[in-house]
């Protein structure tokens, strides 16, 4: 229904309320819409003090938030508002889609290249799913023929949502079924198809692939600086095709050994720095393991250039190296050539393991995750359940990781280095969070997108491995949600610390859910190196244009900008707890009726109210002072003030 | 270390330092002259004995760190005066007790050298060398009593015991030496006029007690000798009406109970044909020995004395807690409550609840459903005559319950807390909602450990007056004067007050007070199905055949629900409160509507403020619900500063007027405290006065995952299994 808009309509600001409503595709319409016209619907920001909050954010509200009139115009019309260069593909009349929540609905389901969408009339207000194809892993065929003659298929989303349709058996054999239309669309890439990221050609007012400008991110940490130095080694990728052009390196080691570490460090992904400490000097640097191997390898190059790492900060005379993995698993590696720096290889560094698991084991447990809250939670046990799945376990894991790294770097003045196995996995959730931790301006909304686009995009952490966009092989063994539990992450700090961050809940649910959208370049391609050879920024819109033309839908109302603050987020179970408004978002019970931060924007539209009456005030006796026989300008009463409830 | 001694009785005290000297060393020691300590005494506080030089640990390590100071016993409480300088003012400074003093009644467990459990009476020579107390509100205090002369720790032990953990009388209470030193004016009214003026028509008050029809005559009273006389609660608009009794009105010869009851419901009812609906909560709701016991399982998570081992459960904390199953007995006096509103609400029956002794979970439920119906409880007021109209005036046996007396024939439990835990889902769920904050409850959930308030320390009015009457000084005529509990005055200054109340707090607005919203329409539910019917076991994999399974319940389920009984059977009656919390979160919310709490596994949540507070590991420095509390202030001071400009200039704003003006004292007084110290998530409790900028980083992280079986084929795997596949 209203929420079928499309970006387009963008243009033709409507300064009304945002989208008349809020319902995401498995609720009820009967609840929400009639709501919505009691007040406009805000995105909730993140909230300490609740949990359940927001789950209203679906996909098929992305990108259209100010669409509402349009929309509402078109709100009978049986297919959606198209974006630009969507075209419909198939349309099917009376099939079945079954909602975990409301039981069975029958209705219309149009499949474009772009999405999925079911609208049921029988309702009022009408009921409509929207899903972008990119969200689906999996279609299967559930049993043949049934009694009832129908076909019933299944769709497994990577949002933590399984979605069921159902429709009479074809009468004319060979017309294709919708759903082998759908698959065909679906995983685009099995089908020698574009992503449709490559046809949307949507114009925002700003260019999102220039959010980030590494020479620029580097020279706002003050590099390059008496020991640090920007090289143009990888500039065509050479030494490593999985890193970015710009590296930061010391100064006083020469490209030539640069190459030699490269050769000892697996993959090529040498140490490089991420971050550097404004008054202390001490870096976080990231890399992949050494190539130690069973016989214990050394490299004088590598050690060396760890020595210069650790000379570059002279504050301490000491280097904590940190192995995200397990010892048994970095010892196993040395099987395979990997391994670790040993302590007398190199002198003055301390080694330690951070004890968190391969992307394997990551994806299992979300998989138990999506067990215990989809499609409805156990009454009984719902605790046990939670902490058998261990994700929770695995995010405390992560964040004391990402803990120990700024503090040491804080806490310590001393620099750090950082790796897993190849360095693109858990190295990048934890110099991005131990970034997060100790730089303010990674808590802004632009910080933050410049934070994904060098720590993750740049740094190459293979997005299009670990979703799998447009592939159909869903049992993949290299798809992990590693980047969700980063965003996982990031929201249990948001959580704890509800006025750092200047972005809101949303924010964080719009990334995840434009993640495997494949609406937008952004997540495209596993590195730098591809993205440019696929012409990404030419070819496709970056997220980061849309979010950035409406950033009051992401702005966390209650934003105080403490720069300078550190923060050191508790990572005890105590303080974790399941994102339900992302994880159960689709469960209607959980949702909260009125979004969390509904509130406290009133509150700040009241004092903006408040401050414009003062000045026109100020304005008008000032004028009439001015003036004081004409009657000056014109009167200020129109305002007719916002009823707010404070 | 010895110099640090030394340095004990001086002046230039260092804030802590470290002691590792043996008992032995330190009585070579020549004793620190220094003069005798005192805490402000309280009217009426006496000190029963003290001990100088005893060794106070500062808890938040595992080191032998601590102060010294002298430890005393009071007829009031144990305090520790520390030999230091005395640290700055606290904001949120308790008048009666500081943060070193813990009331007497507050005490919990007391243990010995290798924590062995000190109980009353089996100490005669002995006294540990480490003294650990636990209290009720939460706090771990460790004393070394080892660096003190053997008589003075001796004694102070013995003392300690004695009046913490042994049988005394009620007047040994300090309620009573601090009434007759204090000239406390006249006890506090708490009556709510038209409670009885506009909604129970036809009925009489008698005073504080309980109402009764008019046409029941006190004969007929007589008859019960307090036993099975059902009272009334509240009436809801629609005419049902809550009622409340112990044990079941049996059957009698002479019919007095039906009788009473069916004259009670014609004067409640404007309509006969409401039926009654007897609710026996005893079947459905834990005992009042169900709920210790898992409280005492659950306290244990937050008596931390020892880091390590607080890390160390860090890892099974989800199932510790489910394994208590204090939120499970949370969740389902909520249940009962949301059952019990749907009758009134929904079906418009009377409702009847009851148990034996009708005072424990009788005033959870019917507390909690006057909460969620009637939007005047959730005032500070409101709040306040109700649990005065429910629990003291109802007869909770708070005395027994608390057993501040630790007689052994008396059945402890934390009914009160109980119900303040479900006040407090409530209020996480809609904030707005209520004029009080979580520093509310949480305060007053402490001050039933304080044995000052008359409204804690009885079983029942009857008993209060007689005692009163009785401990009074003067003759007969004016009975002792003792503060109620919601005399916050007596605990807390003007500033710390503010507090208590919520920012955000939605107020009525002024022009439909006299019109009560008309209700929703009922039987909406009809159109959407019980979403119970569609819950699958999630294990068995997806897209089973569930489209069949459903329309078989489509068809049948939907007659038989309207065939059922209004008193349905418990499984039924839970997919019934689902349908029921579906249909009203459907409506737009209103905060001075019906409330109703969200009852799935993670709504029903651990009351951070209460629980964690003391424990310095799980502090959220700088962070916690505070950060977000001061950001409201700022904007709700800046929001009043811009409204008086306005009124000075004579433009009225009134369209805004129909909201209530903010109120910036809880900002006034937060950003008070904000300017002094910075702020933690467990404000306004603990100041981090001993800030330090080093995170707690968790310990035994090595042994944290046990990934097993399949996992543990995983964990082996090498991070990138597959070949590559390019874009």
């Amino acid at each position: 229904m209203e929420k079928s808009g499309s970006i387009d309509s963008l243009g033709s600001k409507q300064s009304s309320s945002r989208q008349a409503s809020v319902d995401s595709l498995s609720s009820t319409s009967t609840s929400r819409s009639d709501r919505s016209t009691h007040a406009a619907k805000t995105p909730y920001a993140m909230s300490s003090d609740n949990v359940s909050t927001s789950t209203e954010f679906s996909p098929e509200l992305r990108g259209r938030p100010k669409a509402a009139a349009k929309v509402l115009r078109d709100s009978n019309k049986e297919e959606p508002q198209l974006l630009p260069k969507e075209s419909v593909q198939d349309m099917a009349k009376d099939v079945t889609y079954i909602c975990p929540y409301i039981g069975a609905l029958r209705g219309t389901l149009t499949v474009t290249n772009y999405r999925l969408f079911f609208r049921c009339m029988d309702r009022e207000p009408a009921f409509v799913l929207d899903l972008p194809l990119g969200v689906v892993s999996r279609v299967e065929k559930i049993g043949g023929a049934s009694s009832r003659g129908e076909v019933s298929y299944g769709l497994v989303c990577k949002d933590i949502r399984n979605l069921r349709f159902a429709h009479k058996q074809m009468e004319d054999s060979l017309r294709k079924s919708i759903f082998e239309i759908l698959m065909k669309f679906a995983f685009p890439v099995s089908n020698g198809l574009p992503i449709f990221a490559f046809e949307y050609g949507q114009v925002y007012p700003e260019n999102g692939w220039k959010v980030y400008d590494a020479q620029a991110e580097y020279k706002r940490q003050g590099i390059p600086n008496e020991s640090w130095r920007i090289t143009k080694v990888n500039d065509h990728y050479e030494v490593c095709d999985t890193y970015p052009s710009n590296l930061v390196v010391p100064v006083n080691i020469p490209d030539e050994e640069l190459k030699r570490v490269a050769a000892f460090r697996a993959k090529g992904r040498i140490p490089v720095l991420s971050w550097i400490h404004p008054e202390s000097q001490a870096t976080v640097t990231r890399c992949s393991q050494p190539m130690v191997g069973v016989n214990g390898k050394r490299s004088k190059d590598d050690e060396k250039y760890l020595q210069a790492i650790m000379d570059a900060n002279a504050q301490s005379h000491k280097l904590f190296i940190f192995d995200a993995r397990p010892s048994v698993n970095a010892a196993a590696n040395k099987m395979k050539g990997g391994g670790y720096e040993s302590e007398d290889a190199y002198q003055n560094a301390e080694l330690v393991f951070l004890d968190i698991h391969n992307i394997h084991v990551m994806r299992e447990s979300l998989r138990k995750l999506k067990e215990v809250v989809y499609p409805n939670i156990e009454e009984s046990h719902w605790l046990s359940n939670l902490e058998s799945t261990h994700w929770l376990e695995h995010i405390k894991l992560i964040l004391a990781g990402a803990l120990r790294i700024a503090d040491k770097v804080e806490s310590g003045k001393t620099s750090v280095v950082v790796h897993c196995s190849d360095g693109w996995d858990r190295t990048a959730q934890l110099t991005s969070l131990a970034m997060l931790m100790l730089d303010g301006h990674y808590r802004t909304i632009r910080g933050f997108q410049v934070l994904l686009e060098k720590e993750w995009l740049s740094f190459g952490h293979r997005f299009q491995l670990r979703i799998g966009h447009g592939d159909k092989n869903h049992t993949d063994a290299d798809r992990s949600p590693v980047f969700l539990q980063f965003i996982d992450c990031v929201w249990q700090i948001a959580r704890q610390f509800p006025a750092a961050f200047e972005f809101n809940e949303y924010f964080l649910v719009t990334i995840l859910d434009h993640m495997y959208s494949c609406l937008f370049g952004t997540f495209m391609c596993n590195s730098e190196q591809q993205r440019v050879k696929e012409e990404l920024p030419k070819k496709t819109v970056s997220l980061w244009a849309y979010i950035n033309s409406q950033l009051e839908e992401f702005t966390n109302p209650l934003y105080v900008n403490y720069s300078n603050h550190v923060l050191f987020p508790v990572v005890s179970m105590r303080h974790l707890e399941l994102w339900v408004g992302y994880y159960i978002r689709w469960n209607p019970r959980m949702r909260p009726q009125e979004p969390v931060h509904q509130r406290y924007k009133e509150l700040l539209a009241k004092r903006a109210e408040l401050q414009k009456r003062v000045e026109e005030l100020q304005r008008d006796v000032t004028n009439r002072s001015a003036s004081s026989t004409e009657r000056a300008g014109s009167p200020t009463r129109s305002i007719t003030p916002v009823q707010t409830f404070v | 270390m010895l110099s640090s001694l030394g340095s004990a009785g001086g002046k230039s005290a260092k804030p802590s330092f470290v002691s590792y000297v043996t008992p032995e060393e330190i009585k070579s020691e020549k004793e620190p002259s220094r003069k005798e300590k005192h805490p402000d005494l309280l009217p009426g506080e006496v000190v029963f004995c003290s001990a100088s030089t005893v060794l106070k640990y500062t808890q938040d390590d595992l080191s032998q760190r601590g102060v010294f100071g002298v430890l005393l016993c009071t007829n009031f409480r144990v305090s520790f005066v520390s030999d230091e300088a005395p640290t700055e003012e606290m904001l949120f400074k308790n008048k009666l007790y500081g943060e070193n003093d813990i009331p007497l009644s507050c005490v919990d467990n007391i243990y010995g050298d290798k924590r062995k459990l000190i109980t009353g009476g089996l100490v005669k020579n002995k006294y540990p060398s480490k003294m650990i107390i636990h209290c009720k509100d939460l706090r771990v205090f460790q004393f070394s009593l080892s660096f003190s002369k053997e008589e003075d720790a001796k004694k102070i032990f013995q003392g300690i015991v004695h009046h913490c953990l042994e049988p005394k009388s009620l007047r040994c209470l300090f309620a009573f030496s601090y009434c007759e030193n204090t000239s406390y004016p006249g006890s506090y009214s708490y009556c709510r006029e038209h409670l009885v003026s506009s909604r129970s028509l036809g009925f009489l008050l008698f005073p504080v007690y309980f109402i009764v029809p008019k046409n029941v005559s006190d004969e007929d009273l007589t008859k019960y000798q307090g036993k099975g006389l059902p009272m009334w609660c509240w009436s809801h608009h629609s005419g049902c009406a809550l009622f409340k009794t112990a044990s079941i009105p049996l059957v009698q010869e002479d019919n007095v109970p039906q009788t009473y009851m069916e004259k009670m419901l014609t004067a409640v009812a404007h309509n006969h044909l409401y039926s009654v609906k007897t609710e026996d909560l005893s079947d459905t709701l834990p005992t009042v020995q169900d709920i210790l016991l898992s409280y005492n399982r659950f306290k244990q998570f937050f008596l931390i004395d020892n880091t390590t081992e607080f890390w160390m459960s860090d890892m099974k904390w989800f199932s510790s807690l489910d394994n208590c199953g204090w939120l499970d007995i949370i969740r389902q006096c909520l249940q009962k409550a949301v059952e019990v509103v749907e009758s009134l609400e929904k079906e418009n029956t009377n409702v009847l609840i009851m148990e034996e002794g009708g005072s424990d979970l009788c005033c959870v439920v019917s507390s909690l459903v006057q909460l969620m119906l009637d939007p005047y409880y959730r005032t500070l007021l409101g709040f306040q005559s109700l649990v005065q109209k429910e629990w003291v005036a109802g007869g909770h046996a708070f005395l027994d319950r608390s057993n501040h007396l630790h007689l052994k024939d008396k059945v402890e439990s934390p009914v009160f807390l109980l119900f303040l835990e479900c006040v407090w889902q409530l209020q996480q769920q809609h904030g707005p909602a209520f004029q009080f904050s979580e520093t509310y409850l949480t305060v007053l959930s402490d001050s039933i450990h304080v044995p000052v308030f008359t409204t804690f320390l009885f079983n029942n009015d009857g008993h209060r007056d007689s005692l009163l009457r009785a401990e009074s000084p003067h003759t007969q005529r004016s009975p002792l004067n003792c503060p109620t509990v919601w005399d916050w005055s007596v605990q807390f200054d003007c500033k710390a007050q503010d507090l208590f109340t919520n920012p955000l707090y939605t107020e009525k607005p002024k022009q439909d007070t006299s019109v009560r919203k008309s209700y929703r329409p009922r039987h909406l539910r009809q159109l959407s199905l019980p979403s119970s019917a569609f819950k699958t076991p999630p294990k068995k994999g997806f897209f089973k055949d569930e489209a069949d399974n459903l329309k078989k319940i489509l068809g049948v389920k939907r007659l038989s629900r309207w065939m059922l009984s209004p008193s349905s059977d418990s499984p039924q009656t839970s997919s019934s409160v689902r349908e029921f919390y579906e249909a009203w979160q459907t409506k737009p919310l209103d905060y001075h509507g019906l409330l109703l709490p969200c009852l799935d596994g993670p709504s029903i949540r651990v009351w951070m403020q209460r629980y964690l507070r003391w424990i310095h590991d799980v502090q959220i420095l700088g962070g916690g619900p505070v950060a977000m509390l001061s950001k409201v202030s700022e904007i709700l001071g800046e929001v009043q500063e811009l409204q008086r400009q306005l009124d000075r200039h004579g433009c009225t704003l009134t369209s805004n007027h129909k909201g209530a003006r903010p109120r910036a004292k809880t900002a006034a007084a937060v950003i008070a405290a904000r300017s002094s110290v910075r702020l933690s998530s467990s404000f306004p409790f603990v100041t981090s006065r001993n800030w330090s900028f080093k995170p707690a980083i968790p310990t035994s992280l090595l042994q944290s995952l046990m990934v097993t079986g399949m996992a543990g084929n995983l964990a082996d795997r090498e991070d990138d299994g597959g070949p590559e596949s390019l874009v």
